[in-house]
């Protein structure tokens, strides 16, 4: 996950300095050295470390901190609060038109994704704001960009407005709002061409076509990977075309993410959407505060419920709680349950949105092996309907019959089986000791299937 | 003679277009940080620790990357005290000379890509997505085109949207011919495909595109070793040159990118990409101090011709250039005086 490294860092300081009864200004010095170090790694922009570094520091060693009782955790929680304040406090959501259509335009450097993130955007507004988006066409100098936007839009059936490479952008832009006006699209996303912020050329003809769309939203793509200069590049957009949010690209890497701390300080503008994958789905908005508390290893809850609700069946979910209860579990409901879990994302992500999920023991490296999941489906598969139902009648010749149907061996069978039963004796204790508490864990045990 | 004064003569009396690329080139870094540097000297008269603390902090700031710097700053340090400098003037000399330092430290290793007449050259093009892959294959066969080889292309990119397009349009610009297949087809299979072809063609250098994947991505980066390994089933030695294309404006995380690309193929060669753009590039001289990969090429500008071999004392020269013939005027009025470094 990004911020890994920075998380890493950032958790050791800090845990050297939470159980602390008393602590000094020594200790304050002491701690604020590492975290500087930690962030410049990271790639935050120098003079943002510095800020971030000195408003820390002021405010722990405030009275009120050191005459806490718990100082250490005070002054946790004041780096928490800073790193959501870096990021701009608040998660916020993409403005529409009052009156149709609303109309966005992308910009960037090359490379950062504008185009796969034009496509992705298509996808969020349909699917979750029920809008219908055109997009347009408007990088015409990069060999074959057209073209990508072109297939993009046939992924996710949403109409490519595109006029060739012989007309100016600002002359497409104009045609597309005409033609979304005709097809009544209540959305106009327009793809530029990547370019430098030096190029002033390049930087005219988005300002003319800002001029010509009038944009409810600029959104800037920058990569997440971008070193120092990242402030200097969303600086120079913003003051010479002027943007409304920004967009991060690539947050599926294992970047530490400095760009992300550092440009909401510099130009004021809020990160809207994070890129987190290849697929057309992987644009998720940006919620300053979930973010600051997965890098402090704190987890993201909110975010794993979200995801959970929006892929998770609710009446299954239901269903399986009363089986939990009654002990009626079978592996078809285990199968179930895993493909549910697949559908929120990968195994390895969401893991580790748990809290504390980064202290267990060798989790933070453990690559989860998303095609031993895939084996462990193909071995309930090949059993037949009874034997799924009722674990117990399988003897060894209909192992080998499984094992045989499902391309793995009798031993993973086996392995399967024992877990399956271990899992059971501990709902068992589970679901006896929730009769009280009213909180359910669902899959006690689950993570370690695919270890 | 200077340091600068020697380096400039080395590279003015070979080419000097080349030169005046870098130099154009590398307007933006220099603005960034060679002014930086300018006005670090001038106002600071006295070498201090202060010096060295704001010293740090724009090589910082030019993505250097903190142990790197740490390693100049020492170097720098010990150098004067040891000549007992205590003015500012002419530390720019002693800090690109320092630079260059670096870069060589490592291992010998040669800046040409691995060519050779009469066998089918392979080249192998890998990096994250969006660093200009593709773009830098489109200018690297206009490159070696001119040069008098036959070149083909193979569209290894089968998965990103209008990829096989773009490698296609650069074809037809250089006249060179692309292997292909449909969209979401398996690049492994491509490329078989392409060096059968280039075999039997006879073509001198087949250069192989790739589809860009963030290096933690395990199972793409195990196609890529596929990929890699069928080249050199099907050819004894190849591929000749892996060359990792970077992002000059990608910050730390280029370190972590050598090292886990460089794990699954073995890279030759760095090509450093949108240099024209940046203020730095300097993760260069970490990547270079810490994993002997040499950077081979460096993408000055969006044109064909703009993709030039890369020389570190030419990079050091482009980054100081005016700092340094300012330098130099002072100089030769007190020619006589100066004593050789």
């Amino acid at each position: 996950m990004a911020f890994e490294g920075l998380a890493e860092r950032l958790q050791g300081t800090l845990n050297k300095i939470t159980g602390k009864g008393k602590i000094n200004e020594a200790d304050v010095k002491e701690m604020m050295r590492e975290v500087r170090f930690a962030l410049i790694e990271a790639d935050v922009n120098l003079k943002v470390v510095k800020e971030f570094v000195k408003t820390v520091s002021e405010r722990s060693v405030g009275q009120d901190v050191m005459k806490s009782l718990t100082p250490g955790q005070q002054v946790v929680k004041i780096v928490k609060d800073e790193l959501t304040n870096l990021m701009g406090g608040e998660q916020n959501p993409i403005q529409f038109a009052r009156k149709s259509p609303t109309v966005i335009m992308m910009v960037g450097l090359q490379g950062a994704g504008k185009t796969t993130t034009t496509g992705k955007l298509a996808t969020v507004l349909r699917k979750k704001h029920n809008k219908k988006p055109l997009l347009v066409a408007a990088d015409i100098y990069r060999p074959a960009a057209i073209q990508q936007l072109e297939t993009l839009g046939k992924q996710i059936t949403v109409p490519v407005f595109s006029m060739g490479t012989d007309q100016s952008p600002v002359e497409i832009a104009r045609r597309a709002m005409e033609e979304a006006e005709r097809e009544h699209n209540d959305v106009v996303i327009i793809d530029t061409a990547g370019r430098l912020h030096v190029d002033e050329v390049l930087m005219q003809e988005l300002k003319d076509i800002r001029e010509l769309t009038k944009p409810d939203e600029v959104f800037l793509v920058v990569d997440a990977m971008t070193g120092q200069d990242a402030v200097n590049v969303a600086k120079n957009f913003n003051e010479t075309i002027g943007i409304t949010g920004v967009i991060l690209t690539k947050l599926d890497g294992d970047t530490r993410g400095g760009a992300a701390l550092s440009i909401r300080s510099v130009t004021e503008k809020p990160i809207k959407f994070v890129g987190m994958g290849e697929k057309m789905d992987a644009l998720e908005p940006f919620h300053p505060e979930r973010m600051a508390s997965r890098i402090l290893g704190m987890g993201d809850v909110m975010s794993l419920i979200e995801k959970a609700q929006e892929n998770v069946d609710e009446e299954k979910a239901k269903e399986l709680e009363q089986k939990l209860r009654t002990q009626s579990f079978t592996l078809e409901d285990f199968l179930d349950q895993m493909q549910q879990v697949k559908k929120m994302g990968p195994l390895d992500e969401i893991l580790k949105m748990m809290p504390g999920a980064n202290k267990i023991k060798g989790l933070d490296n453990a690559k989860v092996d998303e095609s031993q999941m895939g084996r462990v489906e193909a071995v309930i598969y090949s059993m037949t309907r009874a034997e799924r139902e009722n674990p117990d009648i399988i003897n060894a010749s209909r192992k080998k019959r499984i094992a045989v149907g499902s391309g793995t061996s009798i031993q993973e069978v086996n392995r399967l089986l024992k877990q399956f039963e271990e899992m059971k004796k501990m709902v068992k204790q589970m679901t006896s000791m929730q009769q009280k508490g009213k909180k359910k864990g669902k899959m006690p045990g689950f993570d370690s299937f695919f270890k | 003679m200077s340091f600068f004064k020697k380096l400039k003569e080395k590279i003015t009396g070979t080419n000097e277009t080349v030169t005046e690329k870098f130099k154009d080139g590398l307007t933006k870094t220099r603005e960034s940080f060679t002014s930086k540097v300018n006005d670090l000297v001038s106002r600071f008269r006295v070498v201090d620790e202060e010096f060295f603390e704001e010293l740090e902090e724009v090589l910082l700031q030019a993505d250097v990357g903190f142990d790197t710097v740490m390693e100049l700053i020492d170097l720098l340090k010990d150098e004067v005290k040891r000549k007992n400098i205590k003015d500012t003037t002419g530390m720019q000399t002693l800090i690109s000379e320092k630079l260059v330092e670096i870069y060589n430290a490592g291992e010998e290793v040669s800046n040409e890509l691995n060519i050779e007449e009469g066998r089918l050259n392979v080249i192998l093009m890998v990096g994250v997505n969006g660093v200009g892959k593709t773009t830098t294959i489109g200018k690297m066969a206009s490159r070696l085109q001119k040069e008098g080889k036959t070149v083909m292309l193979a569209a290894g990119d089968t998965f990103r949207a209008g990829a096989i397009d773009q490698l296609v349009v650069w074809g037809e610009r250089t006249g060179v011919e692309v292997v292909r297949q449909a969209e979401g087809s398996d690049p492994a299979a491509v490329i078989f495909d392409a060096v059968k072809a280039a075999k039997k063609r006879n073509v001198d250098v087949l250069i192989c595109d790739t589809a860009g994947r963030l290096q933690n991505k395990v199972n793409l980066m195990n196609e890529l070793e596929k990929v890699h390994r069928i080249i050199g089933r099907e050819i004894e030695g190849a591929p000749h040159e892996v060359l990792l294309a970077l992002d000059a404006t990608t910050g730390q995380n280029a370190l972590i990118q050598a090292q886990t690309f460089n794990e699954a193929t073995n890279v030759t060669g760095i090509v450093l990409t949108k240099l024209d753009g940046t203020a730095k590039g300097g993760i260069v001289l970490a990547i270079r101090s810490k994993l002997d990969i040499p950077v081979k090429f460096v993408g000055l500008g969006e044109g064909i011709d703009d993709l030039q071999p890369f020389d570190p004392e030419k990079y050091v020269y482009g980054l100081f250039a005016d700092g340094l013939e300012m330098e130099d005027e002072d100089e030769e009025d007190e020619e006589g005086t100066e004593e050789d470094k």
